[in-house]
């Protein structure tokens, strides 16, 4: 019990010994993880080792699945998110996520985000909702991109302003991890920075994992990185876990120090 | 043009050997083509030919004899007479007692213009047909006409004609295919395609979503789903037979109404249509409100639920309104099937003669397409003619449905 209650405390969400089937697949082989709070995890890894499968374990995202299967645990303020007495939509609210493509709903920039609180059951004025979206845009940084235009498509937007739209939509339901598998992929260096930027600030108030390709983004941009590879039966392992700068400047792995200096991947 | 290396031993043809292969690779696409545009041309022509079937029959020069020619009834024209110069012309040209009749029935002061002009015509003028021509006829043969006229009916007057037109809209059904009308049955079909449409969307919508969203992939579904891409093929006139079973005869008392406290009888009435109809279309509707479901993009599902929608909310705010458009297209083309169907509404009933407009769900009613299967039937030429301008009224009753469904498709897809 006081173990649960230090991991509690200093990490968000602590992943134990957790195996993904897709079907009769294992995606995933036992994997342990502790996500710390206010930090940026970094995962990275080669191709269909398994890191987006690991993120959308993290809020259940993997349930929408067919056929997808999640053993071991994965306990967020000391619940495991997989109890049976857990519902999958509380799970969401609470650790949101960005995806790779952005996704915008097809409505309006002020009904994007005015969707996540409305539906969750939010009471309150048209005022109050008013200051909720102008905070929300201002702190993914897009509040002066788009503030006489709110009424506009969401998708009348670059992909860019897209992405950080879909980031201030999460916000708005005032998680507290947000999850982002491959954010930047689909987006331009100068886009990109702005992101990597926007997450430092985020860090903050909100506990953040990363799914990314670019070894100078995990470098730059996260303070904890997690590398996967995937074992001889194709299912993805943790094969190495530690803070951002001992894994980059001195990895204890073989195989962390050749797929970051792109010897193989 | 020179390739880059000459020396490389390559698989593909090098030089002029390329130019020839580019040659024929184009001649091949220059012949599906040609294929391609025959068949557009083919499909054109037969539109044309129907188009100008219809045409023929719908316009051309009648001789009428009238029992009192209409140029000694006024010195005007009729039709531009005004109201009470009609009812003068009808009270001097009628019995007092007829007149009488006529006025006890309605007071002449009650009757409109058009209905006094009418009973002009009817009761005063009594025209009769004695020969129509088709319109490639009075285009072409205008000389030969005239000499047949004046040789076989020299009292008749030679007019040209519209089959087509207001009243021939406004008028009900009648023996006389120079007075019939279509009124009842356009009355009866828009009636049927209301109720139909009242019950298909929402079934068929439900239906979509329960398959789409909610079954899962188990053995008893697959059936289930197996079974409606079928019935989507099974012959209407079964669908009837279906529909004479369960909704005309089983359950009789509530389809005449009498459940609602209005009995026209039997079944065989306005709702049990729309019912039948509605069965033909349901597989239709699924199917193709499935594919629209299905069209919705996952990722806009995955946005929704990763800010903690529940499925209900994601359907209701993401995965419907983005399938609507699909979903009216579908909707439309199906009633565009149910509107045209005969052999269903022949088996359930629908009247074949009846003059009274359809004042409800529980009324008797006929239908365009029996009207038009009713008239197409009759030996007498008049009749050909009315045929196709019921045939006109229906197809330009289908555009407008189209037309309707593509405005609509239009505005909800540009919400987006
Ligand atoms: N919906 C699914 N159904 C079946 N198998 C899946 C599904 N999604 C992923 N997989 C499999 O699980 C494994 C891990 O996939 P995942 O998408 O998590 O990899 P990834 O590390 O995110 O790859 P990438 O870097 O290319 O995005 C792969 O072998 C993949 O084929
Ligand atoms: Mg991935």
């Amino acid at each position: 019990m006081t173990e649960k209650q230090t991991d509690t405390a200093q990490y968000t969400l602590v992943v134990r010994n957790m195996n993904v089937y897709y079907g009769a697949f294992r995606a995933i082989n036992n994997v342990s993880l502790n996500i710390e709070r206010n930090k940026i995890t970094a995962l990275i890894g080669p191709s269909g080792c398994g890191k987006s499968t690991v993120l959308r374990s993290l809020n259940r995202m993997n349930d929408l699945v067919n056929g997808a299967r999640v053993e071991g645990e994965v306990l967020f303020h000391e619940q495991n998110l997989y109890a049976n007495d857990v519902d999958a939509v509380e799970v969401r609210r609470r650790i949101g996520m960005v995806f790779q493509k952005p996704n915008p709903f097809p409505k309006s920039i002020y009904d994007n985000i005015a969707f996540g609180p409305r539906i969750n059951g939010w009471k309150g004025t048209k005022s109050e909702m008013d200051d909720l979206v102008e905070r929300c845009l201002r702190q993914a940084a897009l509040w002066d991109d788009v503030k006489d235009k709110l009424k506009e498509s969401g998708l009348a937007l670059s992909g860019g302003q897209q992405q950080r739209l879909c980031i201030a939509r999460a916000l708005a339901v005032e998680p507290e991890v947000i999850l982002m598998d491959e954010p930047c992929s689909a987006l331009d260096p100068i886009s990109t920075l702005k992101i990597e930027e926007l997450m430092m600030e985020l860090r903050q108030r909100y506990t953040i994992a990363i799914v990314t390709h670019n070894m100078q983004q995990a470098a730059r941009a996260s303070d904890y990185t997690a590398f996967f590879l995937m074992n001889d039966q194709r299912a993805g392992e943790l094969v190495e876990y530690g803070p951002t700068g001992d894994l980059f400047t001195n990895p204890k792995d073989k195989r962390t120090e050749d797929y970051i200096t792109g010897r193989f991947g | 043009m020179t390739t880059l290396n000459e020396d490389v031993k390559s698989g593909l043809p090098q030089g002029e050997a390329s130019r020839r292969n580019i040659a024929s690779r184009r001649r091949k696409g220059a012949i599906w083509r040609t294929i391609f545009l025959s068949a557009t041309i083919f499909g054109l022509i037969a539109l044309s030919l129907l188009i100008y079937n219809v045409a023929n029959e719908v316009f051309g020069y009648v001789a009428i004899e009238y029992a009192v020619d209409p140029a000694t009834l006024s010195d005007k024209p009729l039709d531009e007479l005004n109201k009470d110069e009609l009812v003068a012309v009808l009270q001097g040209n009628m019995r007092k007692n007829a007149f009488r009749t006529l006025e006890n029935e309605k007071p002449m002061a009650n009757r409109s213009d058009s209905e006094v002009y009418d009973l002009v015509v009817e009761r005063v003028l009594k025209p009769q047909t004695l020969e129509t021509w088709t319109l490639r006829d009075s285009w072409f043969n205008k000389a030969a006409i005239d000499a047949q006229v004046a040789s076989d009916f020299p009292e008749a007057k030679l007019e040209f004609r519209s089959w087509i037109s207001t009243s021939f809209l406004t008028t009900p059904m009648s023996s006389d295919p120079l007075r019939a009308g279509v009124r009842t049955a356009l009355l009866g079909s828009l009636w049927m395609i209301a109720i139909t449409i009242l019950f298909a969307f929402p079934i068929g919508v439900g239906a979509a979503i329960y398959l789409e969203e909610y079954a899962t992939d188990n053995r008893f579904n697959r059936i289930i789903q197996t079974n409606i891409n079928n019935l989507a093929g099974v012959p209407s006139i079964i669908y009837g037979m279906l529909g004479l079973v369960i909704f005309v005869r089983t359950l009789e008392p509530i389809t005449s109404g009498r459940m609602f406290g209005a009995d026209s009888g039997n079944g065989r009435t306005i709702v049990a249509a729309s019912l039948t109809m509605m069965l033909l279309i349901l597989p239709i509707m699924i199917i193709n409100g499935q594919e629209a479901i299905r069209a919705v993009p996952l990722s806009l599902r995955q946005a929704s639920y990763g800010l903690g929608a529940t499925k209900w909310q994601t359907i209701w705010h993401h995965v419907l309104p983005n399938a609507l458009p699909g979903i009216f297209t579908g909707t439309i083309l199906a009633i565009s099937r149910a509107i045209g169907e005969t052999a269903p509404l022949i088996v359930v009933g629908a009247s074949t003669f009846i003059v009274t407009d359809p004042d409800g769900p529980f009324a008797k009613f006929t239908a365009l397409p029996i009207q038009i299967y009713n008239w197409t039937s009759r030996p007498q030429p008049e009749f050909a003619h009315i045929a196709a301008s019921a045939i006109v009224v229906l197809l330009v009753m289908l555009l407008s449905l189209n037309a309707i469904a593509v405005v609509l498709r239009n505005r909800f897809s540009k919400r987006g």
